[in-house]
Order: C-alpha cells, then structure tokens, then sequence
C-alpha cells in the first residue's frame, strides 16, 4: 500500500509535467494543424537561462521568472519567425519546419555554448522531504503537482471565461468561421504560441530545477512523452492532454516498480507497449475530437 | 455600401468568378441567385476576403477593401452569415454569441447579447447548452445572431434556408424583412429564387461565374426563361 501510494505520488509529479506540455502541444494542434516538435527546445531554453543566471549568483527568486517568460518569448518568435511563414502550406510542410527548428536549437546550444552539459546546482528544497504516514514525499513534488492543478484550472477558466480562450476554442473547431466573427488569425495564433509556451515554461520549472542540467537535446524526450500524452487524450483535445499526461506519468512509475530489478531500465518499453494497444482499440485517442479546420 | 467592380476570383487554374459587378445600396435588400456551383459562395468569400481575388476590386462603405482580411471587415461593418451555418458545435449559444462579440467593447457585447436573446427567445432557451446540439432553424438563428453581435452596417447571406424544414424557411424569410425593416444593408443568397426576388429589392443572376440578368426583384421573379434552366429555380 505504501509502494501504491508513493508511485501515485511520483507518477503524479512527473504526469504533471507531461500534462503541461501535452496541453500545449494540443492547443497548437488545435489552432494549426501542426504537431509542433520544436516545443520541447522551450525547456531547452529555460535550462540555459537557468545556467547562465545561476552561474552569475542570481537567486532562484529571480531565475524562475526570467526562465518561464524566456520559454514564452522562443515559443512566439519562432512563431513570428517560421510557422506563420508557411502557415497555408500542408501539414507536412508545418511538421518539417518543426523538426528544422528544433535540429537549429539543438545546433545553436552545440555551437554557442558546449556539447557538454552545462550543471547547475538544484536548490535544497528540490530534496527535502515529509513524512505521511510510512509514505516519505518530497516538497518538490507536492509543489510540482500543486502547480500543475493550479495552471490546468486556470487554463480552464481561461478558456471558457474570456474571449481569448473562446476564440482559441472557436479556431480550432473551425478557423475560417471565427475569423468571420472577427478573430483575428495572427492574434489568436500569436496568443496560442504564448500560452503553450507559458504552460511549457511552467512545466519546465518543476522538472529543470531539480535537473540541474541543461544540454543541447535535453528538450527532446519531454516533448516527446508531451506528444504522446497529447495523442493519448486525442489531439486538440485540452481534458484530453491532461488526462493523457496524468495516466503517462502514472504509467510510467508503475510499469518501473513492477519490473524486475534488472528490467528496469525497459520501462519505457513497457509504457509504449500499452499505447500501441491502446491506439489499437481507440486510435483517436481517449477524448473524441471533430477534425480541427486548417488555418 | 457595397460596390463589386469586374471581380475576377481563380481557384488555381479554374476561374470562377469572371469579372463580376454588383452593387448595394444602403437600406437595400440583395438576392443574389443561380444554380450551384455559379459562383454565388465564392463572390461572398470574395467578398469578404476570406479568397483573395485576381483582379477587380470591392468598395465597402467607401473604402477599398479588395483582400481585406475578414476579421478587419467585420469591424469595417460586414459580416457573412456563412453557408451550412457553421455555428461552433463544441461552444454553447451564449459563448457562441460573445466570442462574435469579439470587436466589440465589454458593454456594447453585453448589451447586444442581451438584444440577441429578446430577438430570438428560442436561443433564450438554449443559452447555456452546447451549440452542436440545435435543431437546424435554431442553428440558423444562431447564425444570424452571431453575425448581428458585430453590430453590422451589413449583412451577408448565403443560403440562410439550406436544410430547413418548411416552416423553418419562413421564420428566416420574416427575420429577412424584420432586418431590413430594422434599416441594414442585406445581400442573400439563396436557391429559393423566386420567393427571395419576391421580397427582394434587386436581385443579380449568376450563372457559371458571370452575371447574366440583373433587375429589380419582382422583375427577376417574373423571367422564367431564367430560371427553367436549372433545378431549385422553383420556390
């Protein structure tokens, strides 16, 4: 029962993360018909921005800030830069100037700064735990989840309560129809740029911080777990993303746990097993979506 | 209002609109008629900027507004009520309504929203349920709706009574008159010829992307040798 609830709790913590990103990379969806690869390169930066600070002394306080809006910043200028560039071209057009960004980050850290991870040291709070019960919980991971609920209902509230938020829902249901009422396209693309990336950047503090590390293809695997989360739930589908992060991260620390010792290493396996059944029964996901209209 | 010069509209290779002119004046009621695929759907989006024409140029209350994005135009004043509605399904009514506030200040929204709701009380009714779940009349009147949120100087049209039950199109025929009743600009198309031309100020014939009768609605509604031709001619 301890071993239960403590993997719970992991796998929140870590579900959480991949529900920010799955969220992002959903909305984008939505609003583009784009599965953005270059979206992982947000927490690349981030790390940077927290090496470079950190080297220079600066206190948490003021990195955690400057990290996130440098997520932000990346995720509307290479926006700004690139995709509204090819906006009306094919899905395929939008998906290989995604990777082209995401090999150019990669290229930019590799060059400008080091091959080499760069570390940083995590603060103590990113170690310290309490007790519940025989359960030991690290603070890190009880603030990584709070903020994660806390960022989920505010993006709900978002996206139902203000016109920002139904002009994203309007767009991706069907684009040309809310540019009729008024919508404008680059605002409301520009907007979904921004808050992927906020929610990107958000998710990045909870798991760079306690990294340490930053590296040229660290943005990668995140990503990646952000995407599948996001297909699990259904692209363009927001509950979907959350609940596709959640049940990824949870996955994940159970099918480590079960495995034996010297299996351990495969959990990953084991975790993209069940989604390969999963897209067997239901291939669009959890969360069913009409198809989102191209821009 | 409205004033279409020698528009010309290319889809790649096919034109489909060849050097069109219709003109709208303020307070008048539009039909524009002709069989499908003439080129009525796209002369609106030409209209409105959602196509880019080739050539020709589109006046709106003064200014030149050829390729105008949509969304500038709606707040220049002119909103399309699109073909098949295209309502948001997954946004209730009333969400449907504010997002179509969207040009508009927080009070003028509200304040419309609440004229929407004593326009039409059968969206009263639904305000809070998911729009994908209206019959098609109230379908349509959340379109028409949706496009009044903008406050327009005018209204486009397309096929307001396509997939409607009987009874259905003559709400949309009496929502037509009230509106211009109300003093907007309206330019309808619909297949329903005869009965749009019977109420309509002028009407315009297109027939494979060119114009070919222009007049007077009641003189239009009196030409069979135009609309014999083709199927939904017919009232």
């Amino acid at each position: 029962m301890t071993e239960f609830i403590q993997n719970l709790i992991d796998g929140l913590g870590k579900g959480s993360t991949y529900a920010l990103l799955a969220v992002g990379v959903s909305m984008l969806f939505g609003v583009m018909h784009l599965v953005n690869f270059a979206h992982g390169e947000l927490l690349t930066v981030s790390a940077y921005v927290m090496y470079f600070m950190r080297r220079e002394d600066i206190a948490w306080v003021w990195v955690i800030p400057v990290a996130v809006l440098a997520a932000v910043l990346l995720s509307v200028l290479i926006e700004f830069t690139a995709f509204r560039r090819v906006r009306n071209a094919g899905p395929f057009t939008l998906l290989l100037t995604s990777f082209a960004l995401e090999i150019l980050s990669h290229a930019v850290w590799r060059t400008g700064v080091s091959a080499k991870p760069q570390r940083y040291t995590a603060p103590d709070i990113t170690t310290k735990t309490f007790s519940l019960g025989a359960v030991r919980v690290e603070w890190w991971d009880v603030m990584s989840i709070a903020a994660a609920v806390l960022s989920l209902i505010a993006t709900a509230i978002i996206l139902r309560k203000t016109i920002f938020g139904l002009s994203i829902r309007a767009a991706a249901e069907d684009f040309d129809a809310a540019r009729l009422m008024g919508v404008r396209a680059n605002r409301v693309i520009s907007g979904a740029f921004a808050f992927a990336g906020l929610l990107a950047g958000i998710a990045g503090i909870f798991f760079l911080v306690r990294r340490g590390q930053a590296d040229p293809r660290m943005g990668a695997e995140p990503l990646l777990k952000g995407v599948i989360a996001a297909a699990i739930g259904g692209l363009g589908s927001i509950p979907g993303a959350v609940v596709g992060g959640l049940a990824l991260g949870v996955a994940e620390v159970y099918a480590y746990s079960l495995l034996p010792r010297d299996l351990q290493g495969m959990y990953n396996s084991v975790v993209f097993g069940l989604i390969v059944v999963l897209f067997v029964v239901r291939p669009q996901g959890l969360f069913n979506v009409q198809n989102a209209e191209r821009v | 209002m409205l004033q279409v010069d020698g528009l010309t509209t290319r889809y790649g290779a096919l034109t489909a609109l060849h050097a069109v002119s219709v003109t709208v004046r303020p307070g008048e009621l539009v039909a524009l008629v002709g069989p499908n695929g003439a080129g009525k759907t796209t002369l609106l989006s030409s209209v409105v900027g959602l196509l880019t024409p080739s050539s020709g140029s589109v006046m709106f209350d003064g200014h030149l507004t050829t390729g105008t994005d949509p969304a500038v135009m709606v707040s220049a004043g002119l909103a399309l009520v699109p073909e098949r509605r295209r309502i948001f399904k997954d946004l209730t009514v009333a969400e449907n309504l504010r997002l179509a506030g969207v040009t508009a200040n927080k009070r003028d929204r509200s304040a419309r929203m609440q004229e929407m709701a004593e326009l039409f009380p059968v969206l009263r009714e639904k305000w809070d349920v998911s729009a994908g779940f209206l019959s098609g009349g109230q379908a349509q009147q959340l379109a028409v709706a949706r496009a009044l949120m903008s406050g327009p100087k005018m209204l486009l049209l397309d096929e307001p009574c396509l997939g409607l039950a009987p009874t259905m199109v003559d709400v949309v025929f009496d929502l037509l008159e009230s509106l211009r009743a109300d003093g907007r600009t309206l330019l309808v198309v619909e297949q329903q010829a005869q009965r749009v031309l019977g109420i309509a100020d002028r009407g315009y014939v297109l027939r494979t992307g060119s114009i070919v009768a222009e007049g007077t609605g009641p003189e239009l509604a009196g030409r069979s040798d135009l609309f014999d031709t083709y199927v939904g001619g017919s009232a």
